[in-house]
């Protein structure tokens, strides 16, 4: 279990960190999700003890680890970047942590292998890194975290320098990997699809704070804050109110509550139907509200661009 | 400029070779042409006097003592430089661009004057015996301050260009400080290392203007090959200046051959 207790960090002038109280379950996958600059890395590297908190602790498993150097916290820490041993093979780069460590040479030799196995490596042992792919490379670097047994695995936006079809493999990857292998993982993301997808639990974090902590589902269904809501999917803005677009019902006759509005664009795409409208009530240049309903009602409504409708919460979750 | 024209292509080749000829090539080209002119007997006669195998091993026992202290003195200061969260770094970058900056002769008086027989240690060395002007120890104190920024010159940038991302992922995986600066650093900057110690070789066989003035130029003690260059040019002793000239080649060319086979492993 991780345990981050009243944790400031301060760069000069700026407050990178705010006061961040965070529990993070044994054996759970927990995503820190928000945009850039919201502090999530750095948390990450306190927790990793790559940066020192100006004030507040950390705890690893019941141990205060805040004064401890990064070699004696026993964590794996994944890089955006890499940072793979370029002079090194790939046998080499993962077994570094076992050499410094002077394990024998035959348990490294198997250790190896196996993690070559499971991150889907094996044959690539006398490879450079300059001969891998990216996604080759993150696995890499994933072995080679994993291979000092971490009792926390952190991965700083692991996926952030891939292309959208290999981050979303290695998410999905990486989610069987943890269900495998169940180390205490903390994954750095500003990407909320991939939070929601890979996560047990998100912490969603807003200027150095943490706005809300939750399950994905509680995250979505039941955000604290516009600023969670608005992170963690689509809205759209219906006078002062902030609404999923899914949960927009549209009507050809007035309703109670419901706001006129004209069509713009009609989207099919299969199943769903997106709805482009412009309010009545909205000035010149407004963004459209974009409502999202399905094909049998978009059928029912008969809708072409230029009809006027009535739009309104559905009335479950407003 | 999406294509260069096959004219200007051959005429801008043309100028780099003509101006690389003439500075570089023809002279070089001339000495050792005028170097056997008469046949490697004579070459191997000039070489092999007592006076050159004394200047030879000279240069050499200087650049031995030079060329390692300067290359770990130049590591660690392109550590401090690029690594280090220190206060003063302009000032630290401006020392160690000095002697780039001041003439070699320059660096000889101002040695002279510190531990000269009339400089500020002077007289103290003097009653303890130890001499360092108009001998070894201040040829290698000339020697080792002209050749200073080299190693840490040409290793700085390599150093900031790798980042800082390997060496924590170092320390994550258990590594300490001295681990990660053998196993990753050393190996991510060796050819840095590797470039700046060859021209720190060369300019340490090479050096003539320091070394000059605290030598005192006294044959078979205080002779480099540089300065035996020099006594037998205005000696008029011209197949004997060219003779050494090509020995001092020689040497350049061979640390230069030495460093390139040293690691041929490719890893980009």
């Amino acid at each position: 279990m991780i345990t981050v207790e009243n944790v400031d960090k301060h760069y000069g002038d700026f407050h990178a960190l705010k006061g961040i109280d965070l529990e993070i379950e044994s054996g759970s996958l927990t995503a820190l999700l928000g945009p850039s600059g919201s502090g999530k890395s750095t948390l990450l590297r306190v927790i990793a003890g790559l940066e020192i908190p100006t004030s507040g602790r950390v705890i690893l498993d019941g141990k205060d680890v805040t004064n401890l150097a990064p070699q004696q916290r026993g964590i794996g820490f994944v890089f955006q970047h890499y940072a793979a041993f370029k002079h090194m093979t790939v046998r080499d780069n993962v077994a570094f942590g076992l050499k410094v460590r002077k394990k024998p040479k035959t348990e490294i030799k198997d250790k190896v292998d196996e993690l070559l196995r499971v991150v889907g490596l094996d044959g690539y042992q006398q490879r450079y890194p300059s001969q891998l792919s990216g996604g080759q490379r993150q696995r890499m670097a994933l072995a080679r975290a994993l291979a000092i047994e971490p009792a926390v695995l952190l991965l700083d936006e692991p996926f952030g320098a891939l292309d959208a079809k290999v981050r979303a493999e290695l998410r999905t990857w990486l989610r069987r990997l943890h269900d495998e292998v169940h180390v205490t993982t903390v994954l750095v993301t500003h990407d909320q699809e991939e939070a929601l997808d890979v996560a047990d639990t998100i912490a969603v974090m807003d200027a150095g704070q943490i706005a809300q902590t939750g399950g994905p589902r509680e995250l979505y269904d039941a955000p604290v804050s516009d600023f969670v809501m608005s992170f963690l999917g689509p809205v759209a803005r219906l006078g002062e109110a902030l609404v999923r677009p899914h949960d927009l019902e549209l009507s050809v006759d007035a309703r109670d509550g419901a706001l006129e509005a004209q069509v713009v664009r009609v989207v099919h795409l299969g199943f769903e139907v997106r709805v482009e409208l412009l309010l009545a009530q909205a000035g010149e240049g407004a963004e459209p509200v974009v409502a999202q309903i399905t094909r049998a009602e978009e059928q029912a409504l008969e809708l072409s661009a230029g009809d006027i409708v009535w739009v309104r919460p559905v009335l479950a979750a407003a | 400029m999406l294509e260069q024209s096959r004219s200007t292509r051959i005429t801008l080749r043309c100028v780099a070779l003509a101006y690389l000829a003439l500075l570089l090539g023809i002279p070089v080209g001339l000495v050792l042409y005028r170097t056997f002119e008469h046949g490697v007997g004579a070459v191997w006669d000039s070489v092999t006097t007592p006076a050159a195998i004394h200047a030879f091993s000279l240069t050499l026992e200087i650049a031995a003592i030079a060329v390692p202290l300067n290359t770990v003195l130049g590591i660690l200061t392109a550590l401090v430089l690029v690594r280090g969260r220190i206060r003063g770094k302009a000032i630290l970058e401006a020392i160690v661009d000095l002697p780039f900056a001041i003439s070699p002769v320059v660096v000889g008086l101002a040695l002279i004057l510190v531990y000269g027989r009339i400089g500020w240690f002077g007289p103290w060395l003097a009653d303890h015996g130890i001499a360092i002007i108009f001998s070894l120890p201040g040829m290698v104190l000339a020697t080792v301050f002209v050749s200073l920024p080299f190693v840490a010159r040409e290793v700085s940038p390599v150093l900031r260009e790798i980042g800082d991302e390997q060496e924590q992922a170092a320390a994550t995986l258990g590594a300490s400080s001295w681990q990660t600066f053998w196993r990753v650093t050393l190996p991510a900057i060796r050819w840095g290392v590797a470039y700046g110690v060859v021209l720190t070789v060369a300019r340490c066989i090479g050096e003539f203007g320091a070394v000059s003035v605290v030598s005192g130029k006294i044959a078979g003690q205080t002779e480099t090959l540089t300065l035996l260059v020099e006594k037998r040019f205005t000696n008029f002793d011209l197949a004997g200046a060219y003779a050494a000239s090509a020995l001092l080649a020689i040497i350049a060319l061979a640390t230069l051959l030495a460093m390139t086979r040293l690691n041929p492993r490719k890893d980009h």
